[in-house]
């Protein structure tokens, strides 16, 4: 593998592990205010479809963002009005959410377009493309040298071709995700909002004895979980690709939740996490079978990975993890 | 006159159709100690979590230093000024004593100058009330006593004048508690109101300037302490003459049933709950086990049980028995003449979902005497279990209603009466008459000593100091994982126990 | 002190939380500018009105009956098994082995090993979750999704690289031998005089899983075993005390799960298919979580809701035929029955409650 391919890999996982990334961290501040959501699954997988349906109805992505991250929303509340309103199980509630989006999708894509439960496919505007930072060699290049871009990159030297594949070239939500990490640390550790939502999830009856709602707090936790699965829905279908298919999501909100389990909820590690798994997924894209010392590993092997591997970690085989003490249970007022 | 710091009036709170507090009203006034006593369940708690905006009362006004105050949430109970400690402290665990304390009264959204604040302002506090304890520190890394002392800080942080404790000596050394006492002292001469909520008529005597006695919902009367004597009180409390000492007949130890040599167990973190310990159980007698509530008992108790591994001997009836691997678990202790009486009836004595029958072959649903072939013979359940309800005058003797359908004591009596009518040769019970009721206490009481006079071991562990003296022919103390030493129980008392549980030794027993 | 009379419980909450997903769907469908009342009669006709749709329905109550048994089992133990559809896909690849590698001179036979294969690979799947469920604490919830993804690639690899014929394209094995082929309904249902659709798929294995039913009612309740699943299930500490050991429980428990899964495969592999193909399961380990909500993880009320979903997805396939409604309408339908049964229980159950107390105290 020449260091071109590297980069080029090393590209690709960039791409993969944003949504990853941005549903992983979403997951964080759920599950840190002590909601369990493995409905991330099912609201990245709204938010794609309805990005993808108002961005090719308009022509306008940023109105096919804001309606992705609309329907990721009202997941969201509907997993909130279960979970904290009526003290639901919030497994069950994120499985029936997952559902309800899967089957949603591609009944209203049916209605809409007619096209097997797809959306029409993107046009230029209807996309987020690629930003091209200062001195990177892009498709502008390309078109005034009059040569593919790809031979271009290719008579780079090392820097510039790392510069230009690997860092410049992305959409914004790509830089958008990255940036949401140090945010996310900064909310967390660094604000009231932080302290408190980081309390709620450990030992709600501190946070509610101190005068603080705790039904407020989890919501706004569950809200910013919406968002960020509605931008990272909103990217797979705008971003990643140029359209809705169903089922897109294909298992990436479960990663996502590995991911968030590998990191023990630190924003940080989530981001190792979600490079980590964004790389598997790369290699598997770009390499259909690997020889490895003249053994071959089956293309079915790349595709189960990521999940086997989620396994391993739950296993503890890497460190255990200790989810926030109060995760996954309603908060009833002791009596 | 001035006005009192809290007055209620005719408060009046259901839960569905229990009532927990009925038409209540009292009146305290500023700068004193006010005691509030009761049973379990007489409703204290309830009509404290009303005071701070836990719950809404059904009927009734509060009024706080002469105005009439609405209190729909916590925020506004500590806007009146009002400070509670609870009798489970509501910290996070793994924030430090500063971000607890500062935790829902930040100064603005950025965290670090607030601390700074909180910081300086601890510092003053710490000094004006000695109530020194390290800001740095985590909740999980300091004890009890000095977590009680950061829920205070937390109250004193919030500018409290009115100060209300839930059971605050529940799970103190007695060390601890004259130490809180001496905290409490100081913030009356301070001007502070202090209400303190308790079932332990001593505290009431020695510290509180009035008391109020709570039974069932109702508020009884309200008394100058000075003016009351401890007899008076708990008549009020339980509505009776109450019997303070189990009648029963000096004890006659045989062989030794319970041999305990260097026994140790290490918890699922790691640490070492029991240390070491030696201890002896003979036939025929009951051996209490006393200690604040932490210290090993309860992990003791569970390793005999089965229900956890350990390290080191123990044998019953001369037989070694296993305490890991196979053989260890509570059903080989079960085959080896052991009965166990949980702590937690809830949690572990009881499936709380299931019918009362269910329960009675809850840990014996194996034996033969259930078994129909393969099946359970669930007619063959029922049955024992009406036997089993007339005999210990469970009420109501319906083998149908949930486990959850029932008094606490009458839910106590379906363990005891499961265990005890094994005819084990050792019975382990812990806390026998936790939330249970006065009537309940006796029967389980005379129970206990019945089946002591029928020559079998008893190891009693209870954190109620006054029935580990009342039922135990022999009374050893644990502190901090080791066995701080044995007095015959008419040899000892509350004093030196007392200093025992603190982990000042005894002379070598 | 009971809340409200059991019935209201069994019955009434169920009840209430089907018309709410009945609602919802029928507004969906006025938004996708159908007519409910005609998708419903459609669906009425095409899964009730004759014994070919009958013999669909059934068909598909039987799949559900197996997994929605499994995921109640579980729920006894306190346990979520959301891997029903690995499980039963690896079921459906054990059963395939049985039938194409081993002679049977008659169905019932082939019945018996099959049945024993699927079950025995479906409880296989289902035994790694358990164990580190029991013995490492790894949410089961998330590594049984997790075995469901791994499964779709096991049973991708067989199917591509080993149990495909020669010569074919498709990931798909081949036909299974005459006598390994079940009886339909139709074939049992002929000599006592019942005239019953040829062609519909509905076989014998429904009187498995009705066999099903019974054995783990029997279980559930009347077993020693029964006693230890439901009162971990209920209590953890509590089992440990009464000497119930949780791994070993666990174990036990999710083999059983596994295997009701894995069991399905008699009916949709080896009764309707007459072969295995990669989707064979089509979500039907998934609709085993909505069965066993709806019918309160008893064996009867699962019994039930099976039939309720046999007849949406008969129905639904029907509306699929005939209108612009697509299939996937049931994924909703099963989605919100999942949402109100389980999720929004409390939102049903608070006011049904209070409607009780106050019947209650007016009569009292």
């Amino acid at each position: 593998m020449d260091f071109l391919t590297l980069i080029q890999v090393l590209d690709s996982t960039m791409r993969m592990a944003t949504p990853l990334l941005l549903a992983c961290l979403a997951g964080l501040f759920s599950e840190r205010a002590g909601i369990f959501d493995i409905g991330l699954e099912g609201k990245m997988l709204m938010a794609a479809f309805f990005s993808a349906a108002v961005a090719a109805a308009t022509g306008n992505v940023w109105l096919g963002l804001l309606s992705g991250v609309a329907s990721s929303l009202v997941l969201s509340g509907l997993h909130g009005l279960a979970s904290i309103t009526f003290r639901g199980n919030q497994l069950i509630s994120g499985v029936a959410l997952n559902f309800l989006a899967s089957g949603l999708t591609v009944l209203i894509a049916e209605s809409w377009f007619r096209q097997g439960g797809r959306t029409p496919s993107l046009l230029t505007d209807g996309r987020f493309n690629g930003i091209e930072l200062p001195f990177a060699i892009g498709p502008a290049d390309a078109a005034a040298a009059d040569r593919p871009l790809n031979e271009l990159i290719k008579e780079a030297g090392p820097i510039q071709q790392l510069y230009s594949e690997l860092i410049s070239g992305h959409s914004i939500l790509v830089y958008v995700a990255l940036l949401f990490v140090p945010l996310t640390w900064w909310v967390l550790f660094r604000t009231r909002f932080g302290l408190r939502l980081r309390a709620v999830g450990e030992n709600p009856a501190a946070v509610d004895t101190a005068g603080v709602s705790v039904q407020g707090l989890r919501f706004a936790a569950v809200g910013i979980c919406g968002l960020l699965c509605g931008i990272a829905g909103a990217y797979l279908a705008t971003g990643l690709q140029a359209g809705f298919v169903r089922e897109m999501t294909s298992g990436r909100g479960y990663i996502a939740l590995a991911a968030l389990i590998f990191a023990k909820w630190r924003p940080w590690h989530a981001l190792g996490a979600c490079l980590l798994f964004g790389l598997l997924q790369a290699i598997a894209l770009r390499f259909q079978s690997i020889q490895f010392g003249g053994f071959t590993i089956p293309v079915q092997v790349m595709d189960a990975l990521p999940y086997i591997l989620t396994v391993v970690i739950l296993a503890g085989f890497v460190g255990k993890a200790i989810p926030p003490r109060a995760g996954g249970q309603p908060y009833v007022k002791e009596r | 006159m001035t006005a009192p710091a809290i007055e209620l009036k005719g408060i009046s709170k259901a839960f569905g159709p229990v009532q927990a507090n009925k038409d209540i009203s009292i009146s305290v006034q500023p700068g004193t100690i006010h005691g509030i006593i009761g049973e379990n369940g007489a409703g204290k708690s309830t009509l404290m979590s009303i005071l701070y905006g836990f719950y809404k009362a059904d009927k009734g006004e509060i009024w706080i230093k002469g105005t009439k105050t609405e209190i729909p949430d916590s925020q506004a109970a500590i806007s009146a000024g009002i400070g509670m400690v609870f009798q489970h402290f509501k910290l996070v665990e793994n924030f430090t004593v500063l971000e607890n304390i500062v935790l829902g009264a930040e100064d603005s959204g950025l965290l670090m100058p607030s601390l700074s604040r909180a910081r300086k302002e601890l510092k003053e506090l710490e000094e004006e009330y000695e109530l020194y304890v390290d800001p740095d520190k985590r909740i999980d890394e300091i004890g009890v006593g000095l977590q009680q002392r950061v829920e205070i800080l937390k109250a004193l942080y919030r500018k409290a004048d009115i100060l209300i404790l839930d059971e605050p000596t529940g799970v103190l050394t007695p060390p601890e508690a004259d130490q809180l006492f001496r905290i409490l002292d100081r913030l009356r001469s301070e001007g502070k109101t202090i209400i303190l909520i308790t079932h332990k008529l001593r505290e009431i005597m020695e510290y509180t300037d009035t008391v109020s006695v709570m039974r069932r919902g109702e508020m009884n009367a309200t008394v100058k302490t000075s003016e009351s004597s401890p007899e008076q009180l708990a008549e009020l409390m339980v509505g009776r003459k109450v019997l303070l000492r189990v009648d029963k007949v000096p004890a006659r130890p045989g062989k030794p049933v319970l041999e305990i040599e260097n026994l140790s167990v290490v918890d699922s973190a790691g640490v070492e709950r029991v240390k070491g310990i030696d201890l002896t159980v003979r036939a025929g007698e009951i051996l209490g086990l006393a200690g604040v509530a932490g210290n090993g008992q309860s992990e003791l108790l569970e390793v005999l049980g089965g229900m956890r591994v350990g390290t080191g001997t123990i044998r019953v009836n001369g037989a070694p028995l296993p305490l890991s691997g196979s053989g260890s678990d509570a059903r080989s202790r079960r085959h080896a003449g052991i009965a166990h009486v949980p702590e937690d009836r809830q949690r572990e004595g009881l499936i709380m979902d299931f019918h009362a029958w269910e329960n009675i072959g809850f840990g014996y649903h194996r034996e033969e005497i259930y078994r129909k072939g393969v099946l359970l013979n669930n007619a063959a359940l029922r049955a024992d279990t009406e036997a089993k309800m007339a005999k210990f005058d469970v009420r109501p003797p319906n083998p149908w209603l949930a486990a959850k359908s029932f008094s606490g004591g009458n839910q106590q009596k379906l363990v005891v009466a499961r265990e005890i009518e094994r005819n084990p040769d050792l019975l382990l019970i812990g806390q026998p008459t936790r939330g249970v009721d006065i009537g309940a206490i006796e029967f389980i009481h005379q129970q206990i000593v019945a089946l002591r006079d029928q020559g079998k071991a008893i190891l009693l562990v209870s954190v109620e100091l006054e029935e580990i003296l009342s039922l135990s022919d022999r009374v050893a103390v644990m502190f901090d994982g080791k066995i701080m030493g044995e007095r015959p129980a008419d040899q000892t008392d509350e004093k030196e126990l007392g200093l025992m549980m603190a982990g000042v030794a005894g002379e070598a027993a | 002190m009971e809340k409200m009379p059991k019935w209201a419980d069994v019955v009434l909450i169920p009840v209430i939380s089907l018309l709410l997903a009945a609602l919802i769907s029928a507004i969906v469908i006025l938004l996708i500018g159908e007519s409910p009342i005609e998708a419903l009669d459609l669906m009425v006709e095409g899964a009730l009105g004759s014994t070919n749709g009958w013999g669909y329905t059934l068909y598909y109550a039987t799949n559900f009956l197996f997994t929605g048994l499994a995921v109640a089992v579980a729920a006894h133990a306190g346990l979520f098994n959301i891997g029903g559809e690995g499980q039963a896909m690896l079921g459906g690849l054990g059963l395939a082995i049985v039938c194409l590698y081993i002679p049977f001179p008659h169905w019932s036979i082939a019945l018996l090993v099959a049945g024993l294969g699927a079950g025995l690979f479906g409880a296989a799947w289902a035994a790694i979750p358990a164990y580190l469920q029991a013995k490492r604490g790894s949410h089961i919830v998330i590594t049984t999704i997790m075995f469901n993804f791994i499964a779709a690639a096991v049973l991708n690899y067989m199917l591509v690289n080993t149990l495909k014929p020669k010569g074919s394209m498709e990931p798909a094995t081949g036909r299974f031998p005459e006598s390994a082929q079940l009886p339909s309904l139709h074939d049992i249902l002929a000599p006592i005089g019942i005239e019953f659709s040829k062609s519909s798929p509905a076989n014998v294995t429904l009187f498995v899983g009705i066999a099903a039913c019974v054995v783990v009612w029997g279980l559930i309740w009347h077993t020693p075993l029964g006693h230890e699943i439901r009162a971990l299930g209920k209590s953890e500490r509590g089992a440990v005390y009464a000497g119930i050991s949780p791994v070993r429980t666990v174990m036990i428990t999710m083999l059983i799960s596994g295997a009701l899964c894995g069991l399905m495969a008699t009916n949709n592999v080896m009764g309707e298919a007459e072969r295995l193909v990669l989707n064979a399961t089509e979500g039907a380990g998934f609709i085993g979580i909505a069965v066993a909500l709806m019918g309160r993880n008893h064996p009867f009320g699962v019994f039930l809701a099976a039939i309720l979903f046999g007849f949406l997805y008969q129905g639904g396939a029907e509306l699929a035929l005939w209108t612009n409604i697509p299939s996937e309408l049931i994924v909703v339908i099963q989605a919100l029955v999942i949402l109100f049964t389980g999720a929004l229980d409390n939102m049903v159950r608070m006011p049904i409650e209070k409607i009780f107390l106050a019947l209650r105290k007016e009569n009292a």
